[in-house]
């Protein structure tokens, strides 16, 4: 009985939207855009992409704050 | 000339984070302070039974939806950012990031998927108690939200209760309460949230405004008023003492940032608080020009707000560039001397391990320990490094406190017309009401330049500049992304104002 209350309520709910269903097409746009274009094309993590474990990721960080470029500034 | 603009890699990403951040910040604020406001209309609703109560909350929250719809995950933008322009300073701060943002992250799924439910879709389906419960909770969990992300964001000012593992390259937590507790944290919070509660209030008086102005839904706009106008004067009133609070922490913990605020290059006793100036632009520290073309200076008020203590000596920036013996200030150089030592301690202490010779790790990591405090000042190149942008910081502090202490007067006088029954008969007034819905923006956003662009060169106080923060990528690639989100967040906003715009014409159901 709960379940199906909170059901309905979700359901009816979304139903009965009316600014709610072009806000909800703008969220779902926006996070397309988000995690299907920007995070794959634009905004690959940097140190999961170019290296395989958290050791490696250390070790070129340790030695970005050791030696750091020279084009730093 | 406010700050020269740099094209490199850094610039380009530090652009970018502070365009997606301005932007995050135009939603989160009115997400703070609606919410709180729409709880109180719905309790007077409960309390008076009035219907139209009931509909004048239920038009704020469709605003306060639509502010959030447009505004959710934009945050996660800047975590991208992180990760990409960012990756060494993602790296070094994972583990005390962590925990406050997988808090923030269960928190807000929690609230937002149950009480959020029940806010929006539960009307004539639960209780009207559990209803304002539920409107509460939505208040009460979204700026609890904000507290881990503001207590992250106040350890990068002032970071504590941490240790940096030279084996891991991260700092790790040592005690989380330190964390948490720490001033900064704390006034960071208290000034931030009350600054939304006042924005929101300007937000419902500014529309409320405008229907009074076009003689539209006068009802419901006066009791919007009468409310928003209580909620903004108490808030405001808050904003100014949590203000001056913050204001007295970042004397103590980020001395730099305060004189780069007040443009203050010789410490005094006592120091005198400039409430207007037009700074000179070819000033330098170190040089013996004047820092202003012209001032209206408040004698010793710096030293009361500062030190609390009229004979309080405030660090000017030449004092803590050049060094104060006299009073005990170390100067930029030695600092860097002793960062230098830092950095490259920790470098023989990498290279000794790999090679296995463990005496001489254990003695680099003595000499590190030693020094660990200056290690961002071992990537600084000159003592002047230092100084933030001092003109932007200035100019950004003036206009958030004055807009601050305007909104202060334009409650009082919103309060004392409704008092006396002649608000709508003033449009000069109410016109300026409108306006200030938008000044309320402007505020906010300028407090944010002063605490990110004072803070400068830092990405962790004192620990890490943002030139070593970055990521090892070209600036043509970031450019990019600058471009592009330019492109997104325009057109995410001109769809928010276009839905938002929308609504308010429609104005509340049943008047």
């Amino acid at each position: 009985m709960i379940v199906k209350n909170i059901f309905h309520l979700y359901y009816d709910g979304f139903r009965s939207m009316v600014v709610g269903k072009a806000l909800w097409k703008i969220i779902l746009i926006k996070l397309f855009i988000m995690f299907a274009v920007l995070k794959v094309f634009f905004f690959p993590n940097f140190l999961a992409t170019n290296f395989e474990t958290d050791a490696e990721r250390a070790e070129h960080v340790l030695t970005n704050l050791t030696q750091p470029s020279a084009d730093n500034h | 000339m406010i700050e020269q603009i740099d094209l490199s890699m850094v610039g380009w990403a530090r652009a970018t984070f502070a365009l997606t951040a301005l932007y995050h910040w135009i939603f989160v604020p009115l997400t703070l302070g609606l919410s709180v406001l729409c709880a109180f209309f719905e309790s007077i609703y409960i309390r008076t039974g009035n219907e139209q109560w009931k509909s004048l909350t239920k038009f704020w929250m469709t605003l306060f939806g639509i502010n959030f719809a447009i505004g959710v995950a934009t945050g996660i933008i800047l975590e991208f950012e992180f990760g990409t322009h960012w990756s060494n300073y993602s790296w070094i701060v994972g583990d005390i990031f962590g925990t406050p943002l997988a808090i923030e992250a269960i928190l807000a799924f929690v609230l937002e998927t149950t009480f959020f439910a029940v806010m929006f879709f539960g009307w004539n389906r639960v209780s009207k108690k559990t209803h304002l419960f539920s409107t509460w909770m939505v208040a009460l969990g979204s700026n609890l939200s904000a507290l881990w992300i503001l207590v992250a964001n106040a350890w990068m000012q002032h970071p504590v209760g941490m240790k940096f593992n030279p084996d891991t390259a991260r700092f790790e937590m040592q005690d989380f309460w330190e964390l948490i507790s720490s001033p900064v944290a704390i006034s960071h919070f208290v000034h931030i949230t009350s600054s939304g509660f006042l924005l929101a209030s300007l937000f419902v008086v500014g529309i409320s405004s405008w229907y009074l102005l076009k003689k539209r839904h006068i009802q419901f706009a006066k009791r919007s008023i009468a409310v928003a106008c209580t909620f903004g004067l108490l808030s405001s009133l808050f904003v100014a003492f949590t203000g001056d609070e913050h204001g007295y922490v970042t004397a103590r913990t980020q001395p730099m940032k305060l004189a780069a605020m007040e443009a203050l290059y010789e410490g005094k006793t006592p120091t005198g608080l400039i409430a207007i100036g037009l700074i000179n632009p070819n000033k330098k520290p170190g040089d013996d020009q004047d820092a202003f073309s012209f001032k209206v200076e408040i004698p010793g008020m710096l030293s009361v707000l500062a030190k609390r203590d009229f004979d309080g000596f405030v660090p000017g920036i030449n004092d803590l560039v050049y060094g104060n013996a006299e009073q005990g200030l170390m100067s930029t150089e030695e600092k860097i001397r002793r960062g230098k030592l830092a950095v490259a301690s920790l470098g023989d202490y990498k290279k000794a391990k790999k090679n296995g010779e463990h005496l001489v790790a254990n003695n680099a990591l003595s000499v590190f320990d030693q020094h660990r405090d200056y290690l961002g000042y071992g990537y600084l190149n000159s003592p002047e490094e230092v100084v933030p942008p001092v003109a932007l910081t200035f100019y950004a502090f003036r206009i958030m406190v004055g807009l601050g202490t305007f909104f202060i007067l334009l409650f009082l006088v919103y309060g004392y017309l409704m008092e006396k029954k002649q608000l709508e008969n003033k449009p000069m007034i109410l016109r300026l009401g409108v306006l200030s819905l938008f000044l309320g923006y402007i505020a906010q956003q300028t407090g944010w330049i002063v605490t990110e662009v004072g803070r400068q060169p830092w990405a962790i106080q004192d620990m890490l500049p943002v030139t070593v923060a970055r990521s090892n990528l070209d600036s043509g690639t970031v450019a990019v992304t600058f471009f592009l989100f330019l492109a997104l967040f325009t057109v995410l906003l001109i769809a928010e104002l276009k839905i938002m715009t929308k609504q308010i014409s429609i104005g509340p159901e049943g008047e």
